[in-house]
């Protein structure tokens, strides 16, 4: 054994998970450290992992539609409509307009949803405990519409292949536009809580910088893309679902540090608001689709990607003629933009790497599946 | 100067500050006292599963055609039917639910071609025992019966 002085620092190997609060389930982080400083990490993961790949082989196309729920908890809805658009393009069949309006809604709503979740949770890592009452409470909102719609809260399996399964419930409108109108002040309140706020302003500025470049590098995708600079959205890239219908802006950042990505996601939910008033105004009569019977595509392979609240969300399946698909692999855009964690947190302090894991915005089902 | 006043002033903080002054009026509680008060859960909540039956005459809506069987992602319906040699019908025999591996997707209510099968607004499931999961067309057709708890 090399024998040390007090001057010389030695590494330091510290776990840092998989039960640690700020890690925002099970994520296992290795740090190495220097001193307060973090010379490098890594990342171990797969305390969650479920095989939902594995199970989609095994289910019929309509049976694995709750299990896709399950991966980004937060976010349901948006696995759900992901899912289902690729079974669609699969099938060659396209949804009604009153049921894509309708989803539109839907998943515009949960994006709202999973940002107050990421912002409420987020503040209270930085240790401003403040903003996660006031988040829940408007998230409550949102799942008491899910809940009204669907009857789930969180797992909501709120879309089927085809269409919807749910009619609209009686005063749906009225209640969406109600949340509307209660919730952009909200949003300026928590800015008002957190934007200038000096301890906030010190915590996250020039805190785990990307690069647009780096992020393109990883794939990095979703606001953490976009508080780099680059504009890069697919709702607006390659329009699914009718989002070409909708005006809104994207978002975009200057610097790519946390707190640019923190603006950005306050940003979204603006823009998300906006969205959802244009589509409430429209939603048109007709029929809401209805589900095949018995779902067999021809042999064949489509990858189709939408953009979740976390970027993007990509559903590769292959058919092989039978009513099982042959394999579902899916990109979760939480798992790719982990990988991004080392290069942000190098450096750093340790203090950092919770910020840093706070903001990349990870959920665990996603990242193991 | 103006950056310097406002730091020297703290207004940042006395900003947040009044934020959660405001917050403090008593009309913004939201606490729900859960078992002595009881949420109202949405019509179409999907809890319980019940296996309706006719209040006519008393007897089960199921015609044991299997197809809440067929839909379930995890297999865990098994109903049993037996033919009735007079009319030539199937007559259902048993049908056993396995609570604790549902995920309440709502398939099987679906798939249901006589509304026989339905997930009902109950969500108060807990058991002591693991078989006590596994409900049978009795606790099916009963439902659940939840300790009422008062304040």
């Amino acid at each position: 054994m090399p024998e040390t002085t007090f001057l010389d620092s030695t590494e330091l190997v510290l776990n840092m998970g998989p039960q640690h609060p700020s890690t925002h389930g099970v994520l296992r982080v290795i740090l190495k450290l220097d001193g307060e400083k973090v010379m490098g990490t890594e990342c171990v993961i797969g305390y969650l992992h479920r095989g939902v790949e594995k199970i989609g082989e095994n289910r019929t196309y309509q049976q694995f539609a709750p299990y896709v729920d399950r991966m980004d908890y937060v976010a349901a809805v948006s696995n759900g409509l992901g899912y289902c658009l690729a079974v669609e393009k699969l099938l060659n069949i396209e949804a009604p307009p009153r049921a894509q309006v309708t989803r539109v809604i839907l998943t515009e709503l949960n994006r709202i949803a999973s940002h107050l979740l990421w912002l409420g949770t987020h503040a209270l890592d930085i240790g401003a405990i403040t903003p996660v009452f006031y988040c829940f409470r408007e998230r409550e909102e949102v799942l008491k519409i899910f809940e009204n719609y669907c009857g789930a809260r969180l797992t909501t399996h709120a879309f089927r292949i085809g269409g919807l399964q749910y009619e609209l419930y009686d005063g749906f409108e009225e209640q969406v536009k109600a949340f509307c109108d209660m919730f952009l002040p909200k949003v300026d309140e928590y800015e008002e809580l957190l934007t200038n706020n000096r301890i906030w302003v010190a915590r996250l500025k020039g805190v785990g910088i990307l690069t647009g470049d780096e992020c393109k590098e990883f794939g990095v995708t979703g606001p953490v893309l976009r508080a780099a600079g680059v504009k890069w959205d697919l709702r607006k890239a390659q329009p699914y679902s009718g989002y070409e219908q909708y005006d809104f802006e994207i978002p975009t950042g200057e610097n790519g540090d946390t707190y640019d990505r923190y603006m950005v996601r306050m940003q979204e939910m603006r823009q998300a608001v906006r969205i959802i008033r244009q589509a409430v105004e429209k939603i048109p009569s007709g029929p809401i689709g209805k589900t095949p019977k018995v779902i067999k595509p021809a042999t064949g392979e489509v990858y189709v990607s939408i953009e979740a609240p976390k970027g993007e969300l990509g559903y590769f399946v292959v058919s092989d003629n039978s009513t099982q698909p042959y394999r579902v692999r899916v990109r979760p855009p939480s798992f790719v933009n982990l990988q991004a964690l080392d290069r942000m947190v190098r450096g750093g302090l340790v203090a950092d790497v919770v910020a840093i894991i706070g903001t990349l915005d990870i959920v665990l089902g996603e990242v193991d599946r | 100067m103006k950056k310097f006043l406002r730091t020297i002033f703290l207004v940042d903080l006395f900003q947040g500050l009044w934020v959660t002054f405001r917050n403090q009026n008593p009309k913004y509680i939201y606490t729900e006292q859960y078992p002595a008060e009881r949420p109202k859960v949405a019509e179409r909540y999907r809890g319980a599963p019940r296996l309706n039956i006719n209040p006519d005459n008393g007897e089960t809506l199921c015609i044991a055609c299997n197809l809440c069987a067929l839909a379930c992602p995890e297999t865990l319906i098994v109903v049993t039917s037996e033919r009735n040699e007079q009319t030539r019908r199937k007559e259902l025999t048993t049908f056993t639910y396995d609570l604790s591996r549902c995920m309440f997707c709502g398939l099987c209510e679906d798939a249901c071609p006589v509304d026989a099968l339905e997930l009902t607004q109950d969500f108060e499931l807990a058991t002591y025992t693991r078989e006590g999961q596994i409900w049978d067309r009795q606790m099916l057709e009963e439902g659940p019966t939840p300790t009422q708890y008062k304040c």
